[in-house]
């Protein structure tokens, strides 16, 4: 970690009503580190964005990001997209929608931008037709373009890899990867599966019920961490350079689809 | 009824200064509501428009009232309904019941206001269904300047209100001010229901602002071209209903309404047939696959 980190977190805790989702949480992220965000839902995951976005107020403690340039890939399917609207359209927002005026000078540039974006996620072939007709897959890919396409310093991404199927999940990995090494982003990247960016992770946040644990995969992804935060008895196997949970506890398992409420 | 298509008797009124006047009021709306119109369906705000005309006429009961002129008073009760409905319907899921309880208190006072004032019955008339030929040379310039700042204003915030319409959460990451160009939007919404409200009058200003770009947005998927045809479709519905409406000497209202929908229904029917194509298309692709066995 080089100079001073972009995202820090000191002595945070959030809490709605009775319920603490996490407290004392002290956490740094440098340029070009990559950070995975793991546990089970509701665990709190996508609220830590939401607090790093300044959409949600810490209960104590402080959050500060030191960059301007933040790139946000939002969980698949929050947002109902309207019927006038393409792919490019998306991916042009993602690159100069901030800005006032109407933008006709720079006109080529941008469409160059854009359409490089869009090569580098694949999304070619559909980024003409309308975004609420695509399937969730071609959607994510087209935001993850839109995200890129700012040339963000952090880049903050919410379940990217949900709804891709196993060559897209490399490819959507590799491209956020290719990111944090040529540019030196910072990624969070929130996950319920580990292995697509097990090689690219530095450091992990595995957030359960309110307990948590940071650290370097070797140090989190451990049978005795893991059932300590978990509180149940949790097997962790390495097989093949890849990382496989079981435990008596539903939630560990990493495949679990995001939505389903919380286990009784 | 035999006067309905009149053509000598059209033309001839649309030799007069009065009706040229109208027809270029007319045209300044068909403008500012193309234009709006595709970021009122992608903002789903379509009740809101109604919600806001209706409070646009609670203005005008209360300038006749007050005795100061009634374009000012719709002018002032729209942008504060507009202003309003955006501070208070935030959540989306919230957004109509809202407008509804808003938008009937509104029209309540309005009738009121009426009843309280004792004078001609042809203004009531006017606001609900339109009197674009009363509007004058000095109206014109009012609706010539709205105009102007409407689309002026447009040009500066258009991109981030677009970012903001799509994506509030994705638009705020990347420093759209979304809780500045929400209300303007809401500010530019109340000036051109205004304007509607005196053409085609309160209970119709949908038919100009939501109408035309609902059509488009049957027919195509860019925010370009829908902005484009929305424009067209609201021109045409506007000042051809107007045209139609000048022999029989009947309120704009059903032919502008009327033109309005039959574009709407025949954009549908585009759609379809497309839908239809694009089906058939699939199906011949997936009988040229080989069968799976």
């Amino acid at each position: 970690m080089t100079g001073e980190p972009v995202v820090s977190i000191r002595d945070a805790s959030l809490s709605f009503g009775a319920r603490t989702l996490w407290s004392g949480l002290n956490l740094d992220v440098g340029r070009g580190e990559f950070l995975a965000v793991l546990g089970p839902n509701g665990a709190g995951k996508s609220t830590l964005f939401a607090v790093l976005l300044g959409r949600q107020r810490l209960s104590s403690g402080t959050a500060h990001v030191a960059v301007h340039g933040i790139g946000y890939i939002p969980q698949q399917g929050v947002v109902d997209f309207p019927r006038t609207l393409r792919g490019v359209d998306l991916v042009s927002l993602g690159l100069d929608g901030h800005r006032w005026g109407l933008g006709l000078r720079g006109a080529v540039e941008r469409k160059r931008r854009v359409a490089e974006a869009i090569e580098a996620v694949g999304a070619g072939p559909f980024a003409r037709r309308p975004l609420h007709r695509l399937s969730g897959g071609e959607q994510q890919r087209l935001r993850v373009a839109q995200a890129l396409v700012g040339e963000p310093e952090l880049l903050l991404c919410d379940e990217p890899l949900l709804s891709l199927d196993h060559n897209n999940q490399r490819a959507v990995s590799e491209l956020i990867e290719r990111r944090r090494r040529e540019e030196g982003t910072a990624v969070l990247f929130v996950t319920h599966e580990i292995n697509p960016v097990l090689s690219y992770v530095d450091k992990m946040l595995y957030l359960v019920d309110g307990r948590f644990s940071i650290g370097s995969p070797d140090e989190v992804m451990t049978s005795a961490t893991l059932s300590t935060l978990y509180r149940s008895d949790v097997d962790v196997v390495r097989i093949g350079g890849q990382i496989h949970v079981t435990g008596a506890h539903s939630s560990v398992c990493e495949d679990d689809p995001h939505h389903p409420q919380v286990q009784a | 009824m035999t006067e309905f298509f009149n053509l000598e008797l059209t033309l001839r009124l649309l030799g007069l200064d009065f009706v040229q006047t109208g027809l270029l009021a007319a045209a300044v709306l068909g403008l500012v509501s193309g234009v709006l119109g595709p970021l009122i369906i992608m903002r789903r705000m379509a009740f809101a428009v109604h919600g806001t005309a209706e409070l646009a006429f609670t203005g005008a009961a209360a300038a006749l009232l007050l005795g100061v002129s009634v374009e000012y008073g719709s002018l002032i009760g729209a942008v504060i309904a507009a202003l309003l409905l955006a501070l208070l319907g935030g959540e989306s899921r919230e957004r109509d019941s809202v407008i509804g309880a808003v938008l009937s208190f509104g029209l309540g006072v309005g009738v009121l206001l009426l009843w309280l004032h004792e004078g001609r019955a042809a203004n009531k008339f006017g606001l609900l269904v339109g009197q674009v030929i009363s509007v004058d040379s000095a109206n014109l310039r009012v609706f010539a300047v709205s105009g102007a700042v409407v689309l002026g204003v447009l040009a500066v915030i258009y991109r981030p209100l677009l970012f903001a319409s799509v994506d509030p959460v994705v638009a705020a990451s990347r420093g759209v001010p979304v809780r500045f160009v929400t209300p303007m939007f809401a500010l530019l919404l109340g000036i051109a229901t205004a304007l509607g409200v005196q053409t085609v009058g309160v209970l119709l200003v949908i038919a100009m602002l939501v109408t035309p770009a609902a059509a488009a947005c049957r027919v195509t998927s860019s925010p370009l071209l829908a902005t484009v045809l929305s424009i067209v479709f609201a021109e045409v519905a506007v000042l051809g209903g107007i045209v139609l409406s000048l022999a029989p000497g009947a309120p704009i209202s059903a032919f502008v309404t009327t033109i309005a929908f039959t574009i709407y229904v025949l954009c549908r029917v585009i759609e379809y047939r497309r839908s239809l194509a694009t089906r058939s298309t699939v199906a011949t692709t997936a009988e040229a696959e080989p069968a799976p066995r």
